[in-house]
Parts: C-alpha cells; sequence; structure tokens
C-alpha cells in the first residue's frame, strides 16, 4: 500500500479483546449501503478508521471459468451481468475484443449506434450512482428523481433491443438490430429533456451545505496513489489526471466527436461528484453529435456463421462509466475461447478504499464506498 | 357531583390549579389520544408529503389514498414476534422502550393547549418540560446498551452526545425567550392597547400570556434577536429529536437502525411513538414560547365592534374580527372535507373503488360534520385556542418533513461542531444582547 496516508495500516488479524478501545465492526454482506453483497471488516477506535479489510466474493459465479465452455457469441450476454447497470459498455467491450481477434471491424452506423447507446449508458450508471451515493450520505430525495430519468434512456433501450437492464445490445461484428423509426429523434429529445434535469440535482447538492460538508476533504485520494493502485476512471480523473480511453486510445470512432474530459483537483469525494455531473453533460453533448450524424449503410460486418478466431491473445480496454474496463482472451482457434480475463474497474478501484478512509470516521467509509461506484457484480464475476 | 363536573368549565384555570381530578383525567386521556392520534397521522402524512416531493404516490392501497396504511402497520407491528438478543440484558432491554414512552408523553401534561386547556400549569413548567424531555437520553442509551450489540451500541452513545451536546444550544434560546417575557418591548409592538411590561415567567401559560399582554409574539420581538433565538431553537429540536439532517442515531446508510436494531414488532413502535411525540413535544416548546402558543394572529385586533345576534357573539370581545377568526376551525375543517370529497369525486370510475370512494367520502363527511359542531359558539370559543395551537404545530411538523427529504445527513464531527461552535456562541450572543437592550428600554422608559 502506499504509504502517503501518514495513519499506519492496521492488522484485522491481531487479537483485540483485551482493547476496549477497539471495536471491530462487520459492515455487510448485507448492510444498506455497501452497494451489494460487499463486507467491509472496520476497526474503528470510536467513531474513526483505524483499518479495514473488503471480503468480497459473495455474488461470484465464475463468470471467466463459464466463458472458457461457450463460444464466442454465446458468452456475449454473460458479459452484461457483471456490471448490470452498465451492461451495454460491458458489451461494447467484449464485443471489440473479439472483433480484434478476428481482425474485423464493426461498420460505421453500428459503431455510431454503439456510441449513442453506450453514451446512453453511461449517463443511466451516473444516475443510478448519483442517487445511491446521495442516499448514503443522507439525502433521499436525489434518488428518485434519478430514477425517474435514467427511466427514459431504459425505455430507450426497451424499444431498441427489449431489454431494459440486460440489454445485449451488440452482436460480435456490428449489431442485429436496426435503430428503430425515431431513434435518433428521441434520443435527441432525450438529451433536451435531460439536460435541465442534471441542473436540477445539482441545485439539490452542488451548493448544498451539508453536502459539500461531507464530501469535500473526504476519501482524498492523490494522483500518485490512483496510478500506483490501478485507480481508473472518474475517480483517476477526479485527482486531476486527464486519462479517458476515449481520447486516450480512441475505439469505437469516438476520435470523430468532440468532447471534453473533465477533470478535478483535489481527489475528493466532492470532486469526484463534480466531475460525475460534468461527465453526464459531456455524454449528452457526444450523443447530440452522434444523432446528428448517423451514417447510412450496413450494421454487421461480414464475420463468418461460426467464429473461430485465430489462434493468439488480445487486450482491448474502454472506458466504461466506472473506469477502464478490459478484456484479455486467449484464442486457441477453437469456436471457444482459451481464456477470458475481464479487468472489472470497480474491482481494482475498491483497492482504493483502504486508503482513502484509514484515519477517518465510520460515516465517511460510507460516502466513499458510494463514490467508488462500484458494481458487486463486476467485482465477484 | 354535577357541580364538581361543571364547576371547572366555570372557572379560568387548568383542571390541575382547580384540583378537579374528574378533569384531570379527562385531559390526560384526551391528550394520550389526541398525540396518539397525531401520531398516526404524522406517520401518514410523512409517507404521503415525502412521496410527492420524491415524485412518487406514497401509501395508495389500503384505504382511500393509503389512509388506513398506519393503521395497518400498527396492527401488524403488534402481530409480529418480539424478538430479543439472546446475550441482551433482558430488564434493561425491556425497560427502554417503556422508559421513552412514558417520559415522550409526560411531558404533555404542562403544554398549554388554550389558557385553560392544560392538565396543569406549573410555575416552572418550561423547566419541567426541558427536564423530561431529556430524560429520553437515557431510554436510548439503555436500549443501546441493553442489546449488546455494536450498531445499537455506536448509535446510542451518537444519540446520548448529540442530544447532550444541543441541549445546551437549546437552553440559551429557551433563556432568550424566558427573558423577553419580562422585558417592556418600548411600545413598538401590536395594533394598539396597552402593552404590559410583564413579569419573568416559567409557566407556560404564562410565557403565552405574556406574549399576549406585550402584543408581540417573541419571534418578531426585538428584531432580529427573537427570530435568531428561534432559529437556533429550531434548528436544536431537529437535532433534540434525531431527525434529518441530524439523525446520525439511526443513520440508516451506516449504523442500519442506530439504537433499536435490535428491536422489533411491539417495542419498536413504542420507540416510533416516541420520536414523533417527542417531535410534537418540542414544537409545542417552540409554539408556545416564540409563536405565541394558542393565540390566533393579531389577538389584541378585535375590530369594529358589532351588534352580533347572541348566538354568534365570539368569545369575551365581541369584534368583526374576533368573529372572522374564531370561524377558522371551521373553515379548515370544511376545507379538509372538501378536498376528501373533490378526491372522491376525481376517483377513477370503477367498480373496484367503489368502497375507496365511499370511504373518502364518509371521511368528508365526518369532517364536514366537525366543522359544523366548530360553529357552535360554545363549542367554537372553548375549541379555537387549540386549533391555533395544534396549526401552528402542525406546521412545525412539516418543516420536519421538509428538512428530511431535502438535506443530506451530517457527519458526526461536523454535528457536534455546529452545536458547540455555531450554535452555541450565537445563542449566547444573542441572550447578552436581548438581556442589554431590555435593560436599556427599561432604562428609557423609565419602567
Amino acid at each position: 500500500m502506499s504509504p502517503t496516508n501518514p495513519i499506519p495500516a492496521f492488522d484485522l488479524k491481531e487479537k483485540t479483546y483485551l482493547d476496549s478501545n477497539e471495536l471491530i465492526i462487520n459492515m455487510g454482506p448485507q448492510h444498506p449501503a455497501t452497494h451489494g453483497v460487499l463486507r467491509v471488516i472496520l476497526k474503528l477506535d470510536g467513531e474513526k478508521v483505524l483499518g479495514l479489510e473488503c471480503v468480497i466474493g459473495y455474488l461470484h459465479r465464475g463468470v471467466e471459468k463459464i466463458a472458457e465452455n461457450r463460444t464466442y457469441a454465446m458468452f456475449n450476454p454473460y458479459v452484461d451481468r457483471m456490471d448490470y447497470v452498465a451492461a451495454v459498455s460491458n458489451g461494447l467491450g467484449y464485443c471489440e475484443a473479439v472483433e480484434k481477434l478476428l481482425h474485423t471491424e464493426a461498420p460505421l452506423r453500428a459503431k455510431y449506434i454503439r456510441v449513442i447507446l453506450t453514451e446512453l449508458n453511461r449517463i443511466a450508471s451516473h444516475q443510478l450512482w448519483l442517487g445511491t451515493h446521495a442516499l448514503d450520505i443522507g439525502a433521499l430525495t436525489p434518488l428518485f428523481y434519478t430514477f425517474r430519468d435514467r427511466e427514459e434512456i431504459l425505455k430507450i433501450y426497451e424499444k431498441y433491443c427489449g431489454a431494459r437492464l440486460t440489454t445485449h445490445a451488440f452482436r460480435i461484428g456490428g449489431l442485429q438490430y436496426e435503430a428503430y423509426d425515431g431513434f435518433a429523434k428521441e434520443v435527441k429529445t432525450f438529451c433536451d429533456f435531460f439536460e435541465p434535469k442534471i441542473d436540477e440535482y445539482e441545485e439539490l447538492l452542488t451548493t448544498n451545505r451539508i453536502w459539500i460538508d461531507r464530501t469535500r476533504g473526504v476519501g482524498t485520494i492523490s494522483a500518485k496513489d490512483c496510478i500506483a493502485l490501478g485507480v481508473t476512471g472518474p475517480v483517476l480523473r477526479a485527482s486531476g489526471v486527464k486519462w479517458d480511453l476515449r481520447k486516450a486510445q480512441p475505439y469505437c470512432g469516438y476520435q470523430e466527436f468532440d468532447f471534453e474530459i473533465p477533470t478535478g483537483k483535489n481527489g475528493d469525494t466532492y470532486d469526484r461528484y463534480l466531475v460525475r455531473m460534468a461527465e453526464m453533460r459531456q455524454s449528452a453533448r457526444i450523443l447530440r453529435q452522434a444523432v446528428d450524424r448517423i451514417p447510412d449503410g450496413p450494421i454487421m460486418a461480414k464475420i463468418p456463421k461460426v467464429l473461430k478466431p485465430p489462434a493468439g491473445e488480445v487486450y482491448h480496454s474502454i472506458e466504461a462509466p466506472k473506469g477502464e474496463l478490459g478484456y484479455y482472451i486467449v484464442s486457441d482457434g477453437s469456436t471457444q475461447p482459451y481464456r477470458i480475463r475481464v479487468r472489472p474497474p470497480s474491482f481494482v478501484n475498491l483497492q482504493a478504499l483502504e486508503l482513502m478512509v484509514r484515519g477517518q470516521l465510520v460515516a465517511d467509509v460510507i460516502a466513499v464506498i458510494g463514490t467508488l461506484d462500484i458494481v458487486l457484480g463486476e467485482i465477484d464475476r | 357531583m354535577r357541580d364538581y363536573i361543571t364547576s371547572y368549565l366555570k372557572s379560568s384555570g387548568t383542571p390541575g390549579e382547580a384540583g378537579n381530578i374528574f378533569w384531570i383525567t379527562v385531559y390526560i386521556l384526551l391528550i394520550f389520544a389526541g398525540v396518539a392520534l397525531g401520531v398516526i397521522c404524522m406517520n401518514w402524512l410523512e409517507r404521503k408529503i415525502m412521496a410527492h416531493m420524491q415524485v412518487r404516490l406514497g401509501p395508495m392501497r389500503v384505504g382511500p389514498h393509503g389512509l388506513l396504511q398506519p393503521i395497518a402497520d400498527a396492527l401488524k407491528l403488534l402481530l409480529k414476534e418480539d424478538l430479543m438478543p439472546e446475550q441482551a440484558d433482558s430488564v434493561v432491554y425491556h425497560l427502554a422502550p417503556l422508559l421513552v414512552v412514558v417520559v415522550a408523553f409526560t411531558v404533555f401534561i404542562v403544554v398549554p393547549f388554550g389558557p385553560t386547556h392544560a392538565v396543569t400549569d406549573m410555575n416552572i413548567g418550561l423547566l419541567f418540560m426541558l427536564g423530561v424531555s431529556s430524560m429520553a437520553v437515557l431510554g436510548i442509551v439503555m436500549a443501546g446498551w441493553a442489546s449488546n450489540s455494536h450498531y445499537p451500541l455506536l448509535g446510542a452513545l451518537r444519540s446520548s452526545a448529540q442530544m447532550v451536546s444541543y441541549e445546551v444550544a437549546m437552553g440559551m434560546a429557551v433563556l432568550t425567550a424566558v427573558l423577553m417575557t419580562s422585558l417592556h418591548g418600548g411600545g413598538i409592538y401590536g395594533v394598539g392597547g396597552v402593552q404590559e411590561s410583564g413579569t419573568g415567567t416559567l409557566s407556560m401559560i404564562g410565557i403565552v400570556q405574556a406574549q399576549a399582554g406585550q402584543h408581540v409574539w417573541f419571534v418578531f420581538k426585538f428584531f432580529p434577536l427573537g427570530l435568531v433565538s428561534f432559529v437556533i431553537f429550531a434548528i436544536a429540536m431537529v437535532a433534540e429529536t434525531n431527525r434529518a439532517p441530524f439523525d446520525l442515531p439511526e443513520a440508516e446508510s451506516e449504523l442500519t437502525a442506530g439504537f433499536h436494531t435490535e428491536y422489533s414488532g411491539f417495542r419498536w413502535s413504542l420507540f416510533f411513538l416516541a420520536e414523533y411525540a417527542a417531535m410534537i413535544a418540542v414544537s409545542s416548546i417552540a409554539v408556545t414560547l416564540w409563536l405565541g402558543g394558542w393565540l390566533r394572529p393579531f389577538p389584541n385586533w378585535h375590530g369594529p365592534q358589532v351588534a352580533i345576534p347572541g348566538f354568534w357573539q365570539a368569545g369575551p370581545a365581541n369584534g368583526v374580527v374576533d368573529l372572522i377568526f374564531a370561524l377558522a376551525p371551521a373553515v379548515a375543517f370544511i376545507g379538509l372535507g372538501g378536498l376528501c370529497f373533490l378526491g372522491a369525486w376525481r376517483m377513477a370510475k370503477n367498480p373496484l373503488f367503489r368502497i375507496q370512494m365511499l370511504g373518502l367520502a364518509a371521511f368528508g363527511a365526518l369532517l364536514a360534520l366537525a366543522a359544523l359542531i366548530c360553529v357552535v359558539p360554545a363549542v367554537r370559543d372553548r375549541v379555537q385556542d387549540v386549533f391555533w395551537f395544534v396549526a401552528k404545530v402542525a406546521v412545525s411538523m412539516y418543516l420536519y418533513i421538509w428538512y428530511r427529504s431535502t438535506f443530506p445527513r451530517y457527519r458526526f464531527d461536523q454535528l457536534m461542531k455546529v452545536g458547540w461552535k455555531v450554535l452555541l456562541p450565537i445563542a449566547i450572543g444573542v441572550l447578552l444582547a436581548t438581556a442589554t437592550l431590555g435593560v436599556v428600554i427599561q432604562a428609557v422608559m423609565g419602567a
């Protein structure tokens, strides 16, 4: 662990029965604020956190192992179940990784529709983050506002592919479904509807004295520590590192869009909040450009019916709402992958939790878990 | 016997002063039932109001617009299994909710719903109320300790620290108001008539009478001193009752349910009852001290004397304004009843909704009947004090709900900082300023 936190790391296995000042409590796996089934063992001195250990695996389904017994196309729906609030991003990463392995690329029209759906998904994921994060900090109302507006995105998904959450929207090589009539118009309507809603969320929180008190200076992490721990996504950007794979290693035609990478300065919870709010605005900006310029053409690349990628390996990563989502695929030339390894952003980001909250208060643990925006489905896989 | 019963009605004191055990019992029963009913209403209102603030409907299924939901919930709680952790201290564990409830209801003895509508009027009424209500901390600590579990313990510790520290700022704010009872307003308040210079009192009824005599609600007195002390009290009372944004002891996202995590069923519902009763109690302190208690707006403005037929005569004074304000309870009931009828009329015309529609209409009819009863002069004069008091408390309760759906939650150290470093210095400053101003005015007036 990086040495920048002045409070020494704690060995939780140390016996504490004789020390009446210290208290070990178990937060989770069933706890309203651990976003699923995360178990955090906290060592407290009163309200102060001396150390913590995350216990994960309560949602382990062996997704990576399942992949070895499925064909490439059959595994596609499984990735939706990892980060289930950003299923489309997961699908994009997987499809692009396999396409890379096949040395093919989706047609331009498919890429544009993919970008639109993925950016909608980024907004939906950030909305869910905002609602639950605010709920953890005690603001009940934003949750309902964000869910109300997220519904509009889910409706677009439902119209596009029939599913709302685990969409399985993309296919290897492109798309299965052509965009429905009025798709572009509806997305545009959503942008018009949604941008004022961001102001509405911000009105409740951004200048709220209590919100600022609860988030500013809480869970601070420096850019150096972020890089050392491999933390990516909004958490990294809030620490001041301008690193977004959409710009750094453009994929899926992101180089054609004009958008900014919002960054923060202090790397605290408040900055991460501002970064994500700004990201939602940027996503809306990308959406507007994309729907204006959707080209005509095929939506599926010419790929064989039975996928047999040449033997070899590939690593492809995309900027999921939570950070860098990478797929490492090894092919032995058969119809089934020899090995798939997923690099989920939540799993890596969760590492930073201990560093971020050591020496802070119990309430901050909740705030920081919220601000890391973890999804246990993705961590445990 | 009959004289014994009617003697109180003719007297101008509280039953406690008259030493009338019959009426004391009646009042205690009425207050108990009233507060319990208030808690039930609060439960429903909180869910409905919060729901509407949060773009949802709230309870809609049990009864028309979910009106019977609190009753269904109460029944469910009564039927639930009464669990106790194996390692818990059983005596303390069972005693804690009782203590909290007893304390929460005891304070209502001195709450003045009207000049004669209180169980008794103690000369230390305010002190009694603050003292008894702070006993609730004990119950909470007992509950947290006896549960023998980490989360309740943390919740109880937070709660006790919080209640104790906010009581200091609260006490200073209360002192300001008490001080104001003895300070002459300088003759700038009110709509006419002579202002009494007033004598200091801690009696709840005395404090309201002082506001009547000085022609000013203390929230407006020595502007902005009265207002500031009221705001301090209003903040401290939210913290004192452990409500959002100061609901740390029961911070759901951190401590699951705080000190009552291990309680279930009826015992849990006692905590719930006590929490809401305590909210009503502190709101009534605020209303009594700053918002003129049972006084209607402009209590000394009677308007031109008019010849009103004897039956419609309003109270002791007989002006147009008196009469208009005396009809306020009836108007309020009619308004509520009208809302019910409107709701029944707008309800979907479907056989499935028939019972609900009839129920809502019947409720509206009940309210309309109450309005009719409130028009009868004998009732009207006795009820209007209670009406204004309850209306003011209701506004305060609405604020509680509003805070809850608006604000995030403070962190423990920040809460302490607000209490000790912000509220307390301001409260002391306001107290000193009030005292100084009072002395200066007294010297100028030569009183």
